[in-house]
């Protein structure tokens, strides 16, 4: 298939979608499938099934995530000529008079209540970019993304620019790597590109591992195709002919979605040999992780993709230097791919006129916690934190207030309300302690005690330190274990000051970024609410064998029978 | 072969490219530690005894990870790296069971002797003190969980020189745990040569040969490079201990 | 009148082996030496039943394993100007902390209920034996220490450096070959 089969299909599609009078579109996003989001498409499948005189003007889709989670199962209705009708919490009755209202044209107003306004601030202050085609198409479906113009970017590519223009233009872009440490992609691209080796991989980190955060599944869930052009892109960019996306063990969904996307496109031409009939060739391979949070990080993903234990090397040689098998590797987060080919179909200078000036373009959130609503957002660099937590996320429920919003999870850190105006860019949040990370935003209310929160996430990084470093492997427990003395209202002044050295000493001598950052939610903690902590110490506390009975705690490793 | 020149401690230093900076330090006479890390055997880079400061560099870095550069600046022994390796020895001895004084390696093992010459006087973190096992199931040799620091020098012994690789890692974080084939007993492992060899590089007291009581176990670390000379180059000479180990310096 | 000037130094066995005292002992003619610059105001090896106030300088050898080693430490603590770990088990709880690994009724069941010999009916019927912690600890986890000699047990050469700087009122530095444990 070249770019004129291309264009042919997307027009065939389009116009068959525009004829349709009414698509009945159903999220298919794990969040949805799990609140009775299968139940409501049965019932719609089953009125089609009875009525097949109903196929020409009536479609059932099932797509990819809407954005308010918290209200799913969401259904969107789109009729011709007329604006879209999104419905929140769709129970299988409520579907069917969605269907009677919709379709058979019924007078009733049953649904009425579940309809959720398209002019609330959840969508109008957000920036679809990279989930532009989310929750509008169906992700097992080809012919959907590219009547959205997929693939475009990639043809593009292949015929009007060398890799080097590809590079340049990601480097004009401004696009800075979504996994969280912001390194900027384009800069990554052209030192793999200039490598002089006879073969390079490029690799899509999706092994998203912090609580809370599923911006990584919702995307290859809801477009696993842009995904693939991204990487297809960067191939052709670094002079790659492999691709391997790792997909984390608990996302079956996604993993399913992106082999059939993987599938379809190399049987249109789009991937495999002779991409579009040019010279280029591209595989994808996927591979699935086991369950580790430290293979996020990029030499222990490569290891687990080579089959090894998943462990940090450390670096440098930096992965573009030598990374699968020794040879070059061009590692970026899946979000990363996501926004290349917006970034090649618009132009770099539209990219960067999105955001601010060292953060360009659009950041999706999982938004979670204390917030009316939660679910999955995509905004413009630079937004302020109120604005997401207020305006997006409709503030705080139950009367209470705003705490604190804990962004990058086990590695980021808790902002509180007195800098809720602060733009939310990368050099933003580093500056006050946390981190952009890679999208999680849990926003907490004047319930929560922030030695628990700290306590949360230390037990997250003891269990997932991988154990190859000392500071880390030891030091998260000892860290837990202060924790665990402090929120018992047991632990002394020298404990606290014992913790603050050794939050140090951990970010400056562990191995990789697990252990470097794993003090962070703890010592931002500290930083914004040090009061909680010192309520908790007690100088005069009676030395009584509590204290030492604590210490039997379960974090201890136990014998096994070998 | 290129040289470079860089800086360690305030002093020149010259070295050939390609030579990591652990082994420049240690050619320059400056000791520094190292618990991992292990001559003849691939570096890991867990230990992090062997932190040192590189100017411009973010980070410090494992001195046994690092390539030499050219106009690399270098400083081994600040307060603050001698800082953190005290508290790197205090999280290791913390971790399991170091008692000295009941271990056959008492007064040859590398990690008291380390601890000595790095001035950790005491452990201010919490013993954790976990129930381990020994493995005493093979006829020659004795494994005990709770000396062990895991610096896997037996897992690449093992594997690289010996090429059986019969021990490995399982487990993550504190509950790793060094096993045999896959978590079997020593003495029931079909692929185990008994060739002792990770006994001779283990640098506590984890593993040891049978028969030996409280501080009786000698290990020899000349060993490697004896084998890896004799391989290579023909060349049998016993070199005797190098010099830079942490076990070598008390009997200077 | 010249007694008066002389250091107060005491010495305390908590959970030990008594090795280091012996040790201690073998200071042999030093302690001569000893007995010129400091009175021995309070020890296992000296007849006083209750620790005195004002003492200068306390060795403590063993760690905290009972209550009693709890209290005891504490007073130690409040009534000396130095407080010295005296001995591995006092800097890291060595052997005695051993049992630590396992639970203190299984244990006390298993040496007392199951073991040979006589059993004594219930754990402890008259109350006098203290009770013991959980976990074994060493000393400076329970008070603040100002000195660390390690050693099972700290070689007199070890001992006398410590204390001959103690009595001039240095701090205590060994050299790296004295700060061996074991």
């Amino acid at each position: 298939m070249n770019r004129s089969d291309l264009q042919t299909l997307g027009e065939r599609e389009l116009a068959k979608q525009q004829s349709t009078g009414c698509r009945l579109l159903c999220c298919g996003s794990t969040p949805c499938l799990s609140s009775g989001g299968t139940a409501v498409q049965e019932v719609f499948k089953g009125i089609l099934k009875e009525n097949k005189d109903l196929k020409a003007e009536l479609a059932v889709v099932s797509t990819g995530c809407m954005g308010p989670c918290s209200r799913g199962p969401l259904v969107r209705v789109q009729r011709q000529g007329e604006p879209d009708v999104i419905y929140e919490k769709v129970t299988p009755e409520l579907a069917q008079e969605i269907f009677k209202k919709h379709v058979s044209g019924e007078d009733t107003n049953q649904a009425e209540a579940n309809i959720l306004p398209g002019d609330i601030p959840f969508f109008s202050k957000q920036k679809k970019v990279v989930l532009a085609n989310s929750g509008l198409i169906d992700p097992e479906r080809l012919e959907d993304y590219v009547a959205q113009g997929g693939y475009m970017a990639l043809a593009n590519a292949l015929r009007e620019m060398t890799p080097e223009e590809v590079c340049s233009e990601i480097i004009d872009s401004g696009l800075r790597g979504r996994g969280g440490a912001g390194y900027p992609s384009g800069l990554k691209w052209n030192l793999v590109r200039r490598a002089k080796t006879d073969k390079k991989y490029v690799v899509a980190n999706g092994d998203e591992g912090d609580p809370g955060a599923y911006m990584d599944r919702t995307l290859m869930e809801s477009d696993p195709h842009r995904v693939l052009e991204g990487m297809a892109i960067a191939g052709y960019a670094v002079g790659a002919e492999q691709g391997f996306i790792y997909v984390r063990g608990e996302y079956p969904i996604a993993a399913k979605r992106l082999e059939k996307a993987i599938r379809m496109a190399e049987r249109r031409g789009l991937l495999g040999s002779r991409v579009m009939d040019t010279a280029f060739n591209f595989r994808i391979d996927i591979r699935i992780g086991a369950g580790a949070f430290v293979c996020g990080e990029e030499t222990a993903l490569m290891a687990s993709i080579m089959g090894r234990r998943g462990q940090p090397i450390p670096r440098p040689p930096y992965p573009a230097q030598s990374g699968l098998w020794g040879y070059p590797t061009l590692i970026n987060n899946v979000e990363t791919f996501g926004s290349i080919a917006p970034i090649i179909n618009n132009g770099a200078e539209w990219f960067a006129g999105i955001g601010t000036a060292k953060s360009r373009g659009t950041k999706i959130f999982a938004l979670a916690g204390q917030v009316e609503n939660t679910g999955l957002i995509e905004v413009p660099m630079g937004i302020s934190l109120r604005e997401i937590v207020f305006d997006i996320g409709g503030g705080v429920p139950n009367g209470h207030t705003f705490k604190a919003a804990q962004t990058g999870g086990p590695s980021g850190g808790c902002i509180p309300a007195d800098y809720l105006d602060t733009p939310v860019d990368y050099d933003s949040l580093r500056e006050l302690g946390s981190i952009m990370g890679s999208g999680g935003l849990v926003v907490m209310d004047d319930t929560t005690s922030m030695p628990d929160v700290a306590k949360y996430f230390m037990e997250f990084c003891m269990d997932e330190s991988c154990g190859k470093c000392v500071p880390c492997r030891v030091g998260t427990v000892q860290l837990y274990r202060i924790l665990e003395r402090v929120t018992a209202g047991i632990a002394t002044r020298n404990d606290l000051t014992i913790m603050e050295e050794l939050c140090t000493m951990m970010q400056e001598t562990s191995l990789c970024g697990l252990g470097q950052s794993a003090p962070n939610p703890l010592l931002s903690t500290l930083r914004y609410f040090r009061h909680e902590y010192e309520a908790l110490i007690k100088d005069d506390l009676p030395l009584t064998s509590d204290r030492f009975a604590l210490a039997t705690s379960s974090v201890l490793p136990r014998q096994e029978v070998s | 072969m290129s040289v470079v020149t860089l800086t360690i401690n305030d002093e020149l230093a010259s070295a050939n490219s390609g030579q990591s900076l652990l082994e420049v330090i240690r050619e320059h006479g400056i000791y520094i530690p190292t618990l991992c890390h292990m001559d003849g055997l691939s570096e890991r880079g867990g230990c992090r005894m062997c932190l040192v400061e590189v100017q411009g560099m973010r980070t410090l870095q494992a001195a046994c990870v690092t390539e030499v550069a050219e106009g690399m600046v270098v400083t081994t022994h600040s307060e603050r790296l001698r800082k953190y390796r005290r508290m790197t020895l205090e999280l290791i001895f913390a971790e399991r069971n170091h008692v000295c004084a009941v271990c056959v390696m008492n007064g040859h093992c590398e990690l008291q002797a380390v601890a000595a010459i790095e001035g950790m006087d005491h452990v201010r973190f919490d013993y954790l003190h976990p129930d381990l096992s020994m493995d005493i199931s093979h006829p020659r040799f004795g494994l005990d969980h709770n000396r062990c620091i895991l610096c896997t020098r037996c897992v690449r012994v093992c594997d690289e020189v010996e090429g059986a690789h019969t021990k490995d890692v399982m487990g993550r974080g504190i509950n790793c745990r060094i096993v045999n084939d896959l978590n079997q007993a020593w003495g029931s492992s079909q692929s185990c040569t008994s060739c002792g060899k990770c006994v001779q590089v283990c640098p506590t007291g984890a593993l040891f040969h049978k028969g030996v009581s409280v501080a009786e176990m000698v290990k020899r670390h000349d060993f490697l490079s004896w084998i890896t000379l004799g391989r290579e180059k023909n060349e049998w000479n016993y070199t005797g201990q190098p010099p830079y180990y942490a076990t070598e310096r008390r009997k200077e | 009148m010249a007694k008066k000037d002389k250091i107060r130094l005491a010495t305390v066995w908590l959970g030990g082996c008594s090795g280091c005292h012996m040790s201690f002992l073998d200071l042999d003619e030093r302690l001569i030496d000893l007995a010129e610059q400091a009175d021995l105001v309070f020890s296992p090896i000296a007849d006083a039943k209750a620790f005195p106030p004002d003492v200068d300088v306390t060795l403590v050898e063993g760690a905290v394993a009972n209550i009693d080693h709890l209290e005891l430490a504490k007073q130690v603590r409040a009534q000396s100007k130095i407080v010295v770990s005296f001995g591995d088990c006092a800097v890291t709880g060595n052997v005695t902390s051993l049992r630590n690994r396992l639970d203190v009724d299984d244990l006390l069941n298993r040496v007392y209920q199951e073991g040979p010999g006589r059993t004594p009916t219930g754990s402890d019927p008259d109350g006098i034996v203290p009770a013991l912690l959980r976990r074994v600890v060493p000393l400076h986890q329970v008070i603040p220490v100002d000195a660390y000699i390690p050693g099972c047990p700290p070689d007199p050469d070890r001992i006398w450096t410590a204390v001959s700087a103690l009595l001039a009122g240095e701090p205590v530095r060994l050299e790296e070959e004295m700060r061996y444990f074991g």
